[in-house]
C-alpha cells in the first residue's frame, strides 16, 4: 500500500525534525488522534477486501505502534535537553568556601582537664566540685596544716577575712567528701585555685585536678601505679620515664613529687627542663592517717593516695605552650589554635 | 640550704661523683635545685708577692712591680691602689684563665711590659671588691695555687628543703642522711668539751620556759678581735651566701652552717646584771641589728637584762648589746626556742632571718651544750680568750617529749608489699637518730631530738620507703571494685552543654575571678563586692558578682588586637557577699561583630539582641518549662534592649546589649550583647517521653494583627495559644512591620498558626471557628485588629 509506506517516511521525517513539546503534540494529533491520518486509515479498512483487511489492518497497526513509539521517544529527548540546558546555565563555582557560622573551641585548660578526667573516669573516678571561696578549716586544718605551720607560708594565701581564703588548692572538695561520704571513694576534683603570686610563671588564679582514692587495701606501689599509667596516657607514651621523689606534704604520709622525663628534649636537657631532664608534674602521697581521722574515716581499715597537679603546666607542656599568661587573655588567635 | 661538697665529704664521703652524689640526696627528699662550681673555669692564677712598686713613667695611676712568684720575679703593670711592696696577692700568669673565659696574656702597658695581671677578688669571682687587689693574709705560701690555696676545686649544692626537715639545714644534718641513703660512715666533726678556765657564771633567769625551754650561756673573757677569720671559715661563710663580719660573730654562723644550731654573741660588759628571757612589755622598743627601731608586739620572747631588751629571741639581736671593734670579752647564747610559739613572728617584724628560719621549724633541743662547746673551741683557737663554766637554764617539762611510735612489720607489708629485715630496719632508723627496740613483729622507735615529724607510723614507713628509695617498689595495677553510678539523664553535663556552644560558634573564655572595684561597680553598683584582704593589684581586688564584665574585657582585648567578630562563653562562679558567702555557678555569653563569619556568602551585617536571645532560647530548649523574657532595666545595659530571663517563677538570668557609656568607657564596641544564666538550671533538662506523632494532616492559617507598638509579641502569642483551643499545634510570628499603611504607634505582626489534631482531620469549619475565637479574644484584650 503506497500511501501507507508514505504516511509512514512523512511522518517519521516530522518527528525527527520536530524541536518543540509542542509541535510533537500537533503532530501526535495529526496523526494519532481521533481525526488522525493513522485513525483514518483504520476507519477505511471496511472499505476493503475482506481477505486483505486482516494484513493491511496489521500494517496499519504495526505503524500506530511505531510512530507513538517514536512520538515518546522526541518528546522525552526535547525534555531532556530542555534540562540539561537549564542544569548548565545552573552551574556554580564548587570551589568556592561553603558557608556557615564558625565553629568556637574549648579553652586548653578545659580540653586538658577533660582528658585527665577521661583516663581516672575509666578508672570510676567520679569528678566533684566545691567552693573556690573555703575556710580555713577545710583548706588548711583538716589538712594537717595548722595556723602558722611553715607549710602556709608556701601557699601564698589569698585572704577574704580571718576565716576564710580564696582557695589554695582543691583539697577543701577531698575533705567535704570525705566527711559527707562513706569510703571507698575514688574521686577527683578539677577547678579554679589562687594564690598570692604573679610572674611570669606565677598566675594569681590557675587550676588543679587533685584526686583522691580511699579503699582497705591500698598500697604504695598500687598508687605508683595509677599516676604512671596517667602521665603514659596523657601524653602518649608508654615509654616515658617517670620517678617518685620523697617530698613533703602535710596531708600527705609518704609524700612524693613526681618528675617526668622532659617531653620536650626526651630528657637531653633543654630549656624547659633547666637542663635537668626532668620535668616536675605532681605532688602526691598516701593520705596522711591524721586527715583520714580528722574527716572520720577509720584510717586502721582504710588507706588512701591524694594527688594534685598543675592543668596548666600539663595542658602548656602537652600544647607547647610558652607563656602562661596566654591562658587568661582569650585572645582568639590563641583560642582558636584548640579546634 | 647551700652546703659546700667539699665541707659535706668531710663528714661523709660515699664513693660517688658529685652528679650521683646530687641525686642521692634528690632521690632521699633533699631536693637538689642545682649544683655549681665555686670557681669554674679559673686556673693558672698563683700567690704572688709584690717586692718593689714603682711609679709608671708614662701614667699616673700605674704602677711597674717586682713580683715574685715562688719560681721567679716577673714584671707586673698594675692599677690597683693598694699595690704596694710587702703584699701578697694572686697573681695570674701568662695563660691563666679567670672566670667568663678570660685569657691572660703577656702584655705592653704604656709601653711597659708586663707579665701577667695582680687580681681583685672580684676578678676571681669571689668577693664583690673591685677597688683594689686582693690582699693575702702574711702567711699565705707564695707560689701555691689560689685554687688550692682557697679550695676552690669544690661545688655548692643548693638544696631546696622541706619544711619539715629543719634538721637538714646544717653540714652535719645533710651528711647524716646521706650517710644513711649511701651506707658510709657519718665521720663527724669530734666535739671537744672546752674546760672552763675562769669561774665567771652570768646569771640567766627564763620567765617563759615554755617558749624557751632550754637556755645556755657561757662567759668568754679576754678574746682579741683584731685577729682575722681564717681564710676557710671565711670561704665557707661566703659559700653559702653568709659575709664575713669579724672572727667573733663568723663562729657563731659557722657553728650554725656546721652543727645548725643559731647562736648570738653580746658583748659581756654591755648588760647590766643579768640575762632575762621573758615577753615584752607594753610599749617595748628596740633597735635591732638592721639599724631599725620596733615597737615589740604582745607575746614577743625577749632576751634582756635587767635595764633594757637585748634581742627578739631567736630572731634577731639588738643594737648595742653585739660584738663590736673593741669587745674583749664575751656572753655566748645557744638556746632552744619552741617551733610552735616561734611559728610567724618573725613575719610580724617583717623579718625571715638565719635564725628564726631554723627555729620555726625546728632545731636539735639537745644541740645547744655540743654547739657552746664546738663554739668555745674555735673561739678559743681563733681569737683566745678564757672560757667560763657553761649555764644551762633547762626545764625538761617544756622539751619536745619524743614519744615512742610502734612500727609494725604489717603495716609494712600492707603499704610497701614486702619485708623489711629486721637488720635493715634497725640500720636505717638507728642511722636516722632513732632508738630502736625490736619486738618481735613490731619495733618501738623513739625519734631523735632533732626530727619534729616523726609522730605516727606512717612517719616512720616513709623514713623506710625513703631511705629504700621510692624505685624499689614496683608500680603495681589499681585493685579496686567497680562502682557503676546512676547516669544522671536529668542533668545536662556541664561537658556536653560546652560542645554545643562551641558548636555554635562560641570560643571558651577563661578570666580571672578578681576583677577591679571600677569595673564591677560599671555593672553591679547595688552589690558590695567582695574584696581581697590582700589584692595582688588593684586591677584584681574584688571578687566578681558576675561573668559579664571580664567577658567585656575579653571582648576589648580581642577588638584592640583586631578580631571584630568575638563570640565568647564562660562558665565559674560568681560571689556574692551574704553569710555564708554565695558562690553560684553561672554561664556567661558575649558576641559582637557580624552575624557570620566574614565571606564572599554573608553579609556583615552586625549581631543585634535576637542572635543572642536565639542562643539563649536554644540554651534553654531542654528545660522543663519554657524561658519567659521580660524586659528590664540593669547598670551597664542598654535601657531599652534588656531582659530578664525567667523560668517558671525564677530568674535564671539577664541579658542585653551593653550601654554604650558603659561600652565606651570599657573599649568594647557599641553592639556587644552579653546574658548571663544561672548554670545550674540550665543545665536541668528534662528526660525525654514520646508522645505519639499524629497520623493526620496539618493545616495552617496565617493571620496579620495590628496591636498598639507597646503590646509585647509574647502576650500576643500568649492569647493566641490560649483562645485557639485544643487543635492547635504551634504558632510562629513570621513578619513583623511597621511603617506605612499603620499607625505611628502601631505596628503589625504577621502569625502562622498550625493546627493538627491527634486523633482526626480537623474540618475547616473546626478551624474557621478557632480563628475567628482568637481574632475575637485580640480584638477585645489587646486592641488587636486585623491587617487589611
Amino acid at each position: 500500500m503506497q500511501a501507507l509506506d508514505e504516511l509512514k517516511t512523512q511522518a517519521c521525517a516530522a518527528i525527527e525534525a520536530a524541536t518543540e513539546a509542542s509541535a510533537l503534540e500537533t503532530l501526535r494529533v495529526e496523526l494519532l488522534g481521533k481525526k488522525g491520518k493513522v485513525t483514518e486509515l483504520l476507519k477505511s479498512l471496511g472499505q476493503l477486501d475482506a481477505d486483505e483487511r486482516p494484513r493491511v489492518g496489521a500494517e496499519i497497526n504495526e505503524l500506530k505502534q511505531l510512530l507513538s513509539g517514536l512520538l515518546s521517544e522526541r518528546k522525552a529527548h526535547l525534555q531532556n535537553a530542555a534540562v540539561s540546558e537549564q542544569l548548565a546555565k545552573e552551574a556554580i563555582d564548587v570551589t568556592l568556601p561553603g558557608r556557615h557560622q564558625g565553629l568556637g573551641t574549648l579553652h586548653p585548660i578545659t580540653r586538658t582537664i577533660d582528658r585527665m578526667a577521661d583516663f581516672f573516669g575509666a578508672l570510676g573516678f567520679e569528678v566533684v566540685e566545691g567552693p573556690e571561696i573555703e575556710d580555713d578549716y577545710h583548706n588548711f586544718e583538716a589538712l594537717n596544716i595548722p595556723a602558722h605551720h611553715p607549710a602556709r607560708a608556701m601557699h601564698d594565701t589569698f585572704y577574704i577575712d580571718d576565716t576564710h581564703v580564696l582557695r589554695t588548692h582543691t583539697s577543701g572538695v577531698q575533705v567535704r567528701t570525705m566527711e559527707s561520704r562513706e569510703p571507698p571513694l575514688r574521686i577527683v576534683c578539677p577547678g579554679r585555685v589562687y594564690r598570692c603570686d604573679s610572674d611570669l610563671t606565677h598566675s594569681p588564679m590557675f587550676h588543679q585536678l587533685e584526686g583522691l582514692l580511699i579503699d582497705e587495701n591500698v598500697s604504695f606501689g598500687q598508687f605508683k601505679g595509677v599516676i604512671q599509667d596517667f602521665l603514659h596516657a596523657f601524653f602518649e607514651q608508654d615509654a616515658l620515664a617517670v620517678r617518685f621523689r620523697p617530698s613533703y606534704f602535710p596531708f600527705t604520709e609518704p609524700s612524693a613529687e613526681v618528675d617526668i622525663q622532659c617531653v620536650k628534649c626526651a630528657g637531653e636537657g633543654c630549656r624547659i627542663c633547666s637542663h635537668t631532664g626532668w620535668l616536675e608534674v605532681m605532688g602526691c602521697g598516701m593520705v596522711n592517717p591524721k586527715v583520714l581521722e580528722m574527716s572520720g574515716v577509720d584510717s586502721e581499715r582504710y588507706a588512701g593516695f591524694a594527688f594534685g597537679m598543675g592543668v596548666e603546666r600539663l595542658s602548656m607542656l602537652r600544647y607547647g605552650i610558652g607563656d602562661l599568661r596566654l591562658n587568661f587573655e582569650n585572645d582568639l588567635r590563641f583560642l582558636a589554635q584548640f579546634a | 640550704m647551700i652546703v659546700s661538697e667539699k665541707w659535706l665529704r668531710e663528714w661523709v664521703n660515699p664513693e660517688l661523683d658529685t652528679t650521683a652524689l646530687a641525686h642521692c640526696l634528690t632521690m632521699a627528699g633533699l631536693e637538689v635545685d642545682s649544683v655549681t662550681p665555686v670557681a669554674e673555669g679559673l686556673s693558672g692564677v698563683v700567690i704572688a708577692e709584690i717586692i718593689k712598686a714603682e711609679q709608671h713613667p708614662d701614667a699616673d695611676k700605674l704602677r711597674v712591680c717586682q713580683v715574685n712568684t715562688g719560681s721567679e720575679t716577673v714584671q707586673i703593670v698594675c692599677g690597683a691602689p693598694n699595690a704596694a711592696a710587702g703584699l701578697k696577692a694572686p697573681l695570674a700568669q701568662p695563660g691563666a684563665v679567670l672566670p667568663g673565659n678570660i685569657k691572660i696574656k703577656k702584655a705592653k702597658l704604656r709601653g711597659i711590659e708586663s707579665q701577667g695581671m695582680l687580681c681583685s677578688g672580684a676578678e676571681l669571682t669571689f668577693s664583690d671588691d673591685h677597688d683594689g687587689l686582693l690582699a693575702l693574709p702574711a702567711d699565705a705560701p707564695v707560689g701555691q695555687s689560689v685554687v688550692d690555696y682557697f679550695d676552690l676545686d669544690d661545688r655548692l649544692i643548693e638544696i631546696g628543703l622541706t619544711p619539715n626537715r629543719a634538721d637538714c639545714l646544717s653540714v652535719m644534718g645533710i651528711a647524716r642522711d646521706l650517710a644513711v641513703v649511701t651506707g658510709s660512715v657519718l665521720q663527724g666533726e669530734s666535739i671537744q668539751e672546752v674546760p672552763a678556765s675562769v669561774d665567771d657564771a652570768f646569771p640567766v633567769t627564763v620567765a617563759n620556759p615554755e617558749k624557751c625551754p632550754r637556755y645556755v650561756g657561757r662567759v668568754v673573757r679576754g678574746v682579741d678581735l683584731s685577729r682575722p677569720t681564717p681564710t676557710y671559715m671565711v670561704e665557707r661563710l661566703r659559700r653559702a651566701g653568709i659575709r664575713s663580719i669579724d672572727a667573733v660573730v663568723d663562729i657563731t654562723n659557722y657553728v650554725m652552717l656546721e652543727l645548725g644550731q643559731p647562736m648570738h654573741a653580746f658583748d659581756l660588759d654591755t648588760l647590766k646584771g643579768s640575762i632575762v628571757v621573758r615577753d615584752a612589755l607594753p610599749d617595748e622598743r628596740i633597735v635591732l641589728l638592721d639599724g631599725e627601731e620596733r615597737e615589740l608586739r604582745e607575746g614577743t620572747l625577749l632576751i634582756a637584762d635587767e635595764a633594757k631588751p637585748l634581742a627578739i629571741g631567736g630572731i634577731m639581736g639588738g643594737e648595742g648589746s653585739g660584738i663590736s671593734a673593741g669587745t674583749t670579752n664575751l656572753f655566748l647564747e645557744a638556746a632552744f626556742f619552741a617551733p610552735r610559739p616561734m611559728a610567724g613572728r618573725a613575719r610580724e617584724y617583717g623579718l625571715h632571718t638565719d635564725a628564726s628560719h631554723r627555729f620555726e621549724r625546728g632545731v636539735d633541743y639537745e644541740l645547744p651544750r655540743r654547739a657552746m662547746e664546738r663554739a668555745t673551741a674555735l673561739l678559743c683557737q681563733i681569737v683566745g680568750g678564757s672560757a667560763g663554766p657553761i649555764i644551762d637554764v633547762t626545764d625538761p617539762e617544756h622539751l619536745p617529749a619524743q614519744e615512742p611510735v610502734v612500727l609494725r612489720q604489717s603495716a609494712i607489708r600492707k603499704l610497701l608489699e614486702r619485708d623489711i629485715s629486721d637488720a635493715e630496719i634497725t640500720r636505717i632508723l638507728s642511722g636516722l637518730g632513732f632508738e630502736v627496740v625490736a619486738g618481735g613483729d613490731s619495733w618501738q622507735c623513739r625519734a631523735p631530738s632533732w626530727r619534729f615529724d616523726m609522730g605516727q607510723e606512717a612517719d616512720l614507713l616513709e623514713e623506710l620507703a625513703r631511705v629504700i628509695g621510692y624505685d624499689q617498689f614496683p608500680a603495681v595495677p589499681l585493685r579496686a571494685a567497680l562502682n557503676p553510678a546512676p547516669i544522671a539523664e536529668a542533668r545536662q553535663t556541664l561537658r556536653a552543654l560546652k560542645a554545643r556552644l562551641v558548636a555554635r560558634g562560641f570560643s571558651e573564655a577563661i578570666t580571672f575571678s578578681f576583677i577591679s572595684p571600677e569595673l564591677h561597680k560599671a555593672f553591679d553598683p547595688g552589690v558590695n563586692p567582695i574584696q581581697l584582704r590582700n589584692p595582688i593589684s588593684a586591677e584584681l581586688a574584688v571578687m566578681r558578682s558576675s561573668l559579664i564584665p571580664g567577658l567585656v574585657n575579653a571582648v576589648a582585648h580581642n577588638v584592640k588586637r583586631q578580631t571584630q567578630r568575638v563570640r565568647l562563653f564562660e562558665s565559674g562562679m560568681r560571689f556574692l557577699p551574704g553569710e555564708p558567702y554565695r558562690q553560684e555557678r553561672r554561664l556567661g555569653l558575649v558576641i559582637t561583630g557580624s552575624k557570620a563569619p566574614e565571606g564572599w556568602a554573608s553579609h556583615t551585617q552586625s549581631v543585634d539582641f535576637f542572635d543572642l536571645k536565639g542562643e539563649v532560647e536554644l540554651l534553654l530548649s531542654g528545660s522543663p518549662s519554657t524561658p519567659i523574657f521580660k524586659p528590664a532595666v540593669r547598670p551597664g545595659l542598654h535601657d531599652g534592649q534588656t531582659a530578664e530571663v525567667w523560668l517558671g517563677d525564677e530568674l535564671v538570668g539577664v541579658m542585653g546589649c551593653l550601654h554604650p557609656l558603659t561600652a565606651k568607657a570599657w573599649d568594647a564596641p557599641a553592639r556587644t550583647y552579653v546574658a548571663e544564666l544561672d548554670l545550674e538550671r540550665v543545665c536541668q533538662v528534662t528526660v525525654p517521653s514520646y508522645s505519639e506523632i499524629s497520623k493526620f494532616p496539618e493545616v495552617r492559617r496565617d493571620i496579620a494583627v495590628v496591636v498598639a507598638k507597646s503590646v509585647p509579641a509574647a502576650s500576643v502569642l500568649e492569647l493566641v495559644e490560649a483562645q485557639a483551643g485544643p487543635g492547635l499545634s504551634h504558632t510562629i510570628i513570621f513578619d513583623t512591620y511597621q511603617g506605612e499603611g499603620i499607625g505611628e504607634d502601631e505596628k503589625s505582626l504577621a502569625l502562622g498558626l498550625t493546627f493538627r489534631d491527634q486523633s482526626r482531620t480537623l474540618t475547616d469549619d473546626e478551624i474557621s471557628a478557632a480563628l475567628a475565637q482568637v481574632v475575637d479574644s485580640l480584638k477585645k484584650e489587646l486592641g488587636a485588629r486585623l491587617r487589611a
